[in-house]
């Protein structure tokens, strides 16, 4: 009896269920979401697609018209009027980029440990908010105010030291931006260790949270020395240009750059000074690209070797 | 004990000069953000009290008759026939930068969903160079890019045939022009500034709730829909901020605008073909020539297009830094 009762209910219980499957239908995506759905990936896609190609197509339009130019003359030849070799131009662009990286670094890492360490004030906030807005100066007016101040007014005329100084203050907010990320990585914990260890706010900051930050305050130097090194407006009201090799004066006498070969020399209607443009542009664009990846691969490196905090 | 006091001396007397010297050297930022103003404003103040209000909407650049002598308008010393208006110059930047802005702003989302959602965790990286290192990519390459490549291209082969097919719409349609102009300009302006709204969008995105998502997920929502319903709105602010922080960036661009926008001078595009120049470019581009007049007017009057370009990107960077710190982005 038991038996078949449950028997019947089951199937009873079956038939409900098998109705109730029947009765409602499956919820199915209208065909309008799908297509959207669809025409979303295609275009989420092909936007980064686009991206790729735009950076493949610069590097390689670069490469490709440079390849015919890239020998042995452009390292040991000046350039004249028209051609002739880069390494005028070569020392002129590394000579710059390491003298403002040597000013700015610094300054800017003293700023980004002022900013991280005591900037949580209405003071820090605003040196941070200034900061900000100075980065997002145009390069161009920078050239130009070192231009009128410098050049002009001092009267260095086209030289080093201005061209120096008007990078150093385009790389100074960098720096000082991304040590203060980089410190502030730093859990508290370990500022209290060395205050607890009886070390003063000095040595906190050079020995214990520097060498900590080290890695990523090198990787936003990397970045720095690559922004100056691609940069031409704030050079060329302050630089100049110069066909020779520098001789060491710091004033007065101007200096070359592998940027302002490209923007002049493309201009001329030689087919010599297209590729020596072409070469300046892979050269620089080699130039940067390699210090960036150069700077990831030392985070990288120094985060896994040393360790890295985790915030 | 002698010498733990002397310790503690000195730690006393460090901690002072360590603060100040770093008070000292943070100054610097400010400091020089206030000298460019102060020394455009100073030596621009000639061209200022000659040209009025009327340089901004007169377009009349005119340095005069460089070989005749000076004459004293306004109680300053300039070139006989000499104007300086710059109306060419605030239209061509701000459209130029603009355009830019509505090419990039789409391709930009699409990118920074692709790189943080898209794909897998594994891929992201690899791919996300792409973008970084675009980011990276001298200006001045840039030019060299867009007038080596894209000037012909676009000159030859799509504009021409933009014009056909657009033939209805305004400013779209009527001369093709060579392939140096305010498009060509906004599209090289587009791809720079891409990078830099696609990873700060990556970064926000990243830091959006994962409830809210699994919330829409749990709703039904494909993860698309979940990013356009759900992520996007939220992040409205962001992409406002970080928008006009790039279009700060583009008012500013000099060489890639200078090599590829054709320089036009005292003339107003009247379609996207037509040349154009920027206050930025015509800085670098019109210093030697300003050299030639001996009054030095025309350089001031460049020195006040340098003025008003600072005063404009300071506007807009501090708009748009408000915005992002409100969404406590960096």
């Amino acid at each position: 009896m038991d038996g078949a009762d449950t028997l019947m209910a089951t199937k009873a219980l079956d038939d409900t269920l098998v109705t109730v499957d029947k009765v409602t239908r499956r919820f199915r995506i209208s065909l309008w979401r799908r297509l959207m759905t669809v025409m979303a990936w295609i275009f989420v896609v092909s936007s980064f697609v686009f991206l790729a190609a735009m950076f493949l197509s610069i590097v390689g339009d670069v490469l490709v018209h440079a390849w015919p130019a890239l020998n042995l003359k452009l390292l040991t030849d000046i350039t004249n009027g028209i051609g002739g070799g880069l390494k005028n131009a070569i020392e002129g662009s590394i000579i710059m980029s390491l003298g403002a990286l040597l000013l700015a670094a610094p300054i800017g890492i003293s700023a980004g440990i002022y900013l991280s360490e005591h900037g949580q004030g209405g003071a820090g906030k605003i040196l941070r908010f200034l900061s900000d807005v100075l980065v997002g100066v145009p390069s161009i007016v920078l050239g130009y105010v070192g231009y009128i101040t410098m050049v002009i007014y001092l009267g260095w005329q086209f030289s080093v030291a201005a061209g120096v100084i008007t990078l150093t203050v385009m790389l100074l907010p960098y720096i000082a931006r991304s040590t203060e990320l980089a410190l502030g990585n730093i859990p508290l914990a370990v500022r209290e260790a060395g205050y607890g260890l009886g070390a003063g706010e000095g040595r906190v900051a050079l020995q214990i949270l520097l060498p900590g930050a080290a890695p990523a305050i090198m990787t936003g130097l990397f970045y720095a020395v690559a922004l100056s090194m691609g940069e031409t407006a704030p050079l060329l009201y302050t630089a100049g240009w110069s066909n020779y090799m520098w001789t060491g004066h710091l004033t007065k006498e101007p200096i070359g750059y592998l940027t302002y070969v490209i923007w002049t020399f493309i201009n001329e209607p030689f087919a010599e000074s297209h590729m020596l443009a072409f070469a300046a542009a892979f050269l620089i664009t080699a130039g940067v690209l390699i210090l960036i990846l150069l700077g990831r691969w030392f985070l990288v490196r120094g985060q896994r070797r040393t360790g890295a905090y985790q915030s | 004990m002698v010498e733990s006091t002397n310790a503690c001396g000195i730690i006393a007397m460090k901690i002072p000069a360590f603060r100040v010297a770093l008070i000292a050297t943070a100054s610097f930022l400010p400091l020089s953000l206030l000298l460019l103003i102060v020394f455009l404003v100073l030596y621009s103040w000639p061209a200022i009290q000659f040209n009025q209000f009327d340089f901004l909407w007169t377009n009349d650049w005119n340095l005069g008759n460089l070989y005749g002598n000076p004459v004293s308008v306004h109680g300053q010393q300039i070139m006989p026939g000499a104007r300086y208006g710059i109306w060419f110059l605030v239209v061509g930047t701000i459209v130029s930068s603009v355009l830019a802005m509505l090419i990039a702003m789409p391709i930009a989302i699409g990118s920074a969903y692709f790189l943080s959602e898209g794909v897998r965790k594994s891929w992201a990286g690899p791919l996300s160079l792409f973008v970084d290192l675009l980011a990276a990519v001298p200006s001045v390459v840039y030019g060299l890019w867009g007038y080596a490549l894209l000037v012909p291209l676009f000159g030859q082969t799509i504009f021409p045939f933009m014009v056909k097919t657009f033939s209805f719409v305004p400013f779209l349609n009527g001369s093709a022009g060579s392939g140096y102009g305010l498009l060509t300009a906004a599209f090289v302006l587009a791809v720079m500034i891409i990078p830099l709204i696609s990873a700060t969008l990556r970064e926000a995105i990243q830091m959006t709730e994962p409830a809210l998502k699994e919330a829409g997920l749990s709703l039904g929502l494909n993860r698309l829909e979940v990013f356009w319903h759900i992520t996007l709105p939220k992040l409205k602010t962001v992409l406002i901020g970080v928008g006009i922080l790039a279009l700060g960036r583009a008012l500013g661009e000099t060489m890639a605008v200078l090599m590829v926008s054709g320089n036009a001078l005292n003339y107003l595009p009247n379609n996207i073909y037509a040349p154009i120049s920027t206050m930025a470019a015509f800085i670098a581009s019109q210093l030697d020539s300003a050299l030639q007049d001996p009054t030095n007017m025309a350089v001031e009057a460049l020195s006040e297009i340098a003025l008003v370009l600072l005063l404009i990107t300071i506007v807009v960077n501090i708009t748009a830094r408000l915005m992002l710190w409100m969404e406590r982005i960096r």
